[in-house]
């Protein structure tokens, strides 16, 4: 189609910079040709091409000229939106023009980097700058809306991760809710007896943090509950809280336990889960010694009162004028406000028993790394002494790394932490028994500050190290009841079958079993393992695809304490860096429902992957929620009316800029 | 002496004399229009020749309703011919406005289409080879077919249409609304469709009833289930285009339990109406794996033909005849 350059009736002067991106364009693009090109594409008044347009005298030039030529529309060909879109619109925004009237050309990763014939990377440059300057005219000025934001935040899960992180806003004077569904915090650190590699007591460095989460006067502490539902936007969210019974008014307990003493089980008989199923508890019971909160809580499978009704109830007796046991307790739900959300919901350790050649389940000499990480403990099942379940000492030990870990069958990720603790119980078993240990490796991953010296300590120390993944585990006959592990050491070229005396399974990191639930719940997304996707691995590992919602620890990937703590800061920061603003910018891309128009036949509302779709049912139409609205373009391609637009994607600008791109001149 | 009456005049191209029923239609309403107008030309009932029409001044005619598509270069003429003699030239009914059902042969070469008509269908007997636009054999040699043009086209591919009359045909209520809107003092934007430009569950009788999600394993055809009278007919499997045309007609076929088809066209702000209507229909298939879609989706029949029954000629498929 001819085209004159008088044809524009609105004044529109556009200005078309063409970057060179040193010769990352101009290698393959001949940037002369193109800006003497989009000279004479109507509309244009100015056309230049400048070595790196984003720099301050590019962006300089671009200023200029819009002052002393009067240019009211800017295409830049250059890079990626991506990168520097933002750039160009504050440079014309600093120039007085509305922003949006601004379109990006992206003539080098779709186009100088992809090609090699440098004519054709020419013609092709033309055309998307041609299809960019028939679309900008068609621009309109937009504003950025402001929302303002809740300072509270929700903390979903009460582990180190979670803990580190209600610590630090709360610090910081903003209001915490911290969510556990267990009845203590202290997640997986307070079962763990040292921590590697400086060997520091775990209850020790933990259990201080804890008591400050439960005294902080700006942290709620909610165990024994859970989100139920997630409503609202970044800034806004509506929560809904779960508040199991614990059969135990928390109030009213001052943690005496001396019900747990009264209780008419005279012997604790009920398995108890915090040692690993390893000790016993009672049917009212606290977790450990330093849980928080110090409140019992009541076991209702395994209660009488509840079982037959016919309890003598000696705890309430004991219990006397404190009253805090409540058989009658009953689930409760709650909505909160807050503005941000930290996930913190930790991980799941691989069940051993998937893995059938090893025994677990089957030899009870066969333990888990987490299982024996409580025989260690002082507060454990042995109160601290390593010994087998028939009660003997094992002599000799064999710890089997990657379970569950690096294995075509199971998981192929490498669980990141089961190396270092690995060496950790090599040694503590060590000290508790002086037994000969054994570790088969596949691949010995010491990666960390201090790492490889604990290594090498424990080497020194006289542990044995087999590199070779274990094969079989199965019983030695006529050798007492000992196993014999079967590997191939590959440093020896040889098959080595050891008896031990007991086996330890290094088994790695899984996400929660209900992790797809609660990713639905809050509105992001999982990576291929099923752990929470981070928006970029590289540039914002703790922020999501939702904005307002952090992750910490290993709910986003396998980690280890120091790891999971600098993420669990992390993840506050960038809490506290939104709520510190107190208002978010929104991008104006956004759908609207030319109302007057609709007719509400509801075919977007489905469709909407933010939820920001409503039928508003007193006007019988639809209603987008613009703070809610990402500008995905989903319902505006579905509305079998054209009665949704969006902004920046009108289909006039659509049609403008895929009628340029074909117009071959 | 009294003010002339305003002169209006009815013509047919490509189409099947619906829309002069339609006309008909008006019953006793007719007459509220001759008197307010003189019908100087309705070769479907009334006796003028072309060259009547000829012989008038250019402009001399207030408004001329044609319908039907294009396709054959007498209409074309006439067409351009009316379009000379009218001030107002209004598109009237489907094929006039979008293409129509006769637009469907788009899909078709030009070549195939004559090659059945004249020489393959059962009934033809055509020992002399007469073709359109091919001078015939008999008598004095001069007789010949309108010539049969490439493909079909809306009356405002041919020529310049003031306003559009939609439906197939337009039902009475729109066509004496749009008499009266055009015999009035303030004529609509040049360009207009002359009915509402929201889509039909606007007015739909069961809108209440349509649920706010829908998910299909299967599209249903109306002769192939026992069709709810109160409930939504998308909700029931069946391919209602309500969503996606435009209102005016007041759901006469919903009312009859039967889905929209589509024939007012889409509403002012879509481009193409097929491609609307399939890309929101597509939204209701419940699966996500690619061959049970493909199952789905191949519970309807005839693609082109449902979506773009209408409109063929008008949408962004324009140009593609091959299929």
């Amino acid at each position: 189609m001819a085209e004159s350059k008088d044809i524009d009736r609105n004044g529109v002067q556009i200005g078309v910079y063409v970057c060179h991106c040193g010769t990352n364009i101009a290698g393959t693009v001949d940037v002369k040709a193109l800006t003497e090109y989009a000279a004479t594409l109507p509309g244009v008044t100015m056309a230049r091409n400048y070595k790196y347009v984003c720099s301050t005298p590019g962006q300089e030039l671009i200023k200029r000229d819009i002052h002393e030529l009067g240019l009211n529309r800017i295409v830049v060909a250059a890079c990626s939106p991506c990168l520097h879109e933002k750039t160009f619109r504050n440079v014309v925004a600093e120039a007085g023009l509305n922003p949006y009237y601004f379109q990006m050309v992206n003539i080098r990763e779709h186009d100088s980097w992809v090609h090699t014939d440098k004519r054709a990377a020419t013609e092709k440059g033309k055309d998307l700058i041609r299809a960019a300057v028939r679309r900008v005219r068609l621009h309109k000025p937009l504003e950025r809306k402001r929302v303002s934001i809740n300072p509270a935040v929700l903390i979903v899960g009460g582990g180190i991760a979670g803990i580190h992180a209600a610590l630090t806003m709360a610090n910081a004077g903003k209001h915490v809710y911290l969510v556990e569904r267990d009845a203590t915090i202290g997640g997986h650190m307070a079962m763990f007896d040292k921590t590697f590699p400086t060997l520091d007591c775990a209850a020790c460095i933990l259990t201080p943090k804890m008591t400050a989460v439960k005294s902080h006067h700006n942290i709620t502490l909610w165990t024994l509950s859970e989100v139920t539902q997630v409503d609202g936007y970044v800034g806004n969210y509506q929560v809904t809280i779960k508040h199991k019974p614990r059969y135990v008014i928390e109030d009213a307990c001052v943690g005496c336990m001396e019900c747990i003493d009264a209780c008419v089980y005279k012997q604790a008989k009920v398995p108890d889960e915090f040692n690993m199923y390893l000790g016993k508890r009672k049917p009212i019971y606290i977790p450990f010694p330093q849980a928080v909160p110090q409140v019992v809580v009541i076991d209702r499978e395994s209660c009488i009162e509840f079982k037959s009704g016919k309890c003598k109830k000696t705890c309430v007796e004991v219990c006397a004028d404190r009253k805090a046991i409540d058989f009658k307790q009953q689930e409760t739900t709650e909505t909160i406000e807050v503005g941000t959300i930290i996930l913190a919901t930790g991980f799941f350790t691989f069940d051993a028993k998937r893995v059938p050649y090893y025994g677990y389940g089957i030899y009870p000499n066969v333990y888990t790394g987490l299982e024996v990480e409580r025989l260690i403990n002082a507060a454990g099942p042995t109160n601290g002494e390593v010994i087998l379940r028939d009660g003997r000492k094992p002599q000799r030990v064999a710890i089997v790394h990657c379970v569950g870990s690096r294995d075509e069958n199971t998981n192929r990720y490498c669980s990141r932490v089961c190396c270092m603790y690995s060496l950790k119980l090599a040694h503590l078993i060590k000290e508790k028994t002086e037994a000969e240990v054994f570790n088969f490796y596949i691949d010995m991953r010491t990666p960390g500050k201090g790492f490889e010296e604990f290594y090498n300590r424990v080497a020194d120390e006289g542990t044995h190290f087999v590199r070779g993944r274990v094969a079989d585990i199965y019983p030695n006959p006529g050798d007492g009841g000992r196993l014999l592990v079967c590997a191939e050491d590959t440093l020896m070229s040889t098959v080595r079958k050891i008896p031990v005396d007991m086996v330890v399974l290094s088994t790695g990191l899984e996400p929660q079993a209900d992790a797809q639930d609660v990713r639905r719940r809050f509105h992001i997304t999982c990576s291929t393992e099923g752990f929470f996707l981070e928006r970029h691995p590289k540039l914002a590992p703790v922020n999501t695809f939702t904005d307002g919602v952090f992750l910490a620890g290993c709910c986003q990937g396998p980690k280890d304490i120091p790891d999971t703590v600098a993420q669990a800061g992390a993840a506050a920061a960038e809490a506290l860096a939104l709520i510190d603003i107190g208002y978010i910018e929104q991008e104006p891309n956004t759908a609207h429902v030319l109302e007057e128009v609709c007719s509400g036949c509801k075919t977007c509302i489905p469709l909407c992957p933010y939820q920001a779709i409503s039928f508003a049912e007193n006007k019988k139409k639809a209603e987008i929620n613009e703070v809610l609205c990402k500008g995905c373009g989903t319902c505006v391609a579905s509305c079998p009316s054209g009665s949704v637009q969006q902004n920046l994607f009108e289909d006039e600008q659509i049609f403008a800029e895929i009628e340029g791109l074909l117009a071959y001149a | 002496m009294t003010r002339e009456k305003p002169k209006i005049a009815f013509y047919w191209c490509a189409s099947c004399g619906g829309c002069e029923e339609a006309v008909v239609d008006l019953a006793e309403e007719i007459l509220d229009v001759v008197a307010a107008a003189d019908i100087v030309f309705w070769p479907v009932a009334l006796d003028f020749k072309r060259r009547d029409v000829e012989q008038m001044p250019d402009g001399s005619i207030l408004a001329t309703f044609l319908n039907g598509a294009i396709r054959t270069s007498e209409q074309e003429e006439m067409a351009k011919l009316l379009r000379r003699k009218s001030k107002l030239l209004v598109a009237f009914g489907s094929c006039s406005h979008l293409g129509g059902i006769p637009g469907l042969a788009n899909l078709f070469t030009r070549e195939s289409i004559l090659q059945t008509v004249y020489f393959e269908t059962p009934t033809t007997e055509n020992p002399e080879c007469v073709l359109p636009g091919v001078p015939g054999k008999d008598g004095n040699g001069k007789l010949t077919l309108p010539y049969f043009s490439e493909r079909v086209r809306a009356l405002d591919q041919v020529v310049e249409v003031d306003y559009y009359l939609p439906g197939c045909p337009p039902l009475p209520r729109i066509i004496t609304r749009a008499v009266a809107t055009l015999l009035g003092e303030h004529l609509p934007d040049k360009g207009s469709v002359l009915a509402p430009d929201e889509a039909l569950c606007t007015e739909c009788p069961r809108k209440d009833s349509k649920p706010e999600k829908i998910a299909l394993k299967s599209f249903k055809r109306p002769q192939e289930i026992l069709i709810d009278e109160t409930q939504c007919l998308l909700a029931q499997g069946l391919l209602c285009l309500g969503p996606a045309t435009r209102a005016g007609c007041e759901a006469p076929c919903v009312q009859g339990n039967m889905p929209c088809t589509g024939c007012c066209g889409p509403p002012g702000r879509v481009r193409d109406q097929g491609a609307k209507a399939l890309s929101a229909i597509a939204s209701l298939v419940d699966s996500q794996d690619e061959q049970e879609i493909d199952t789905v989706l191949a519970s309807i029949p005839d693609p082109v033909g449902t979506f773009y029954r209408y409109s063929l000629p008008a949408s962004l498929l324009a140009h593609s005849r091959k299929v």
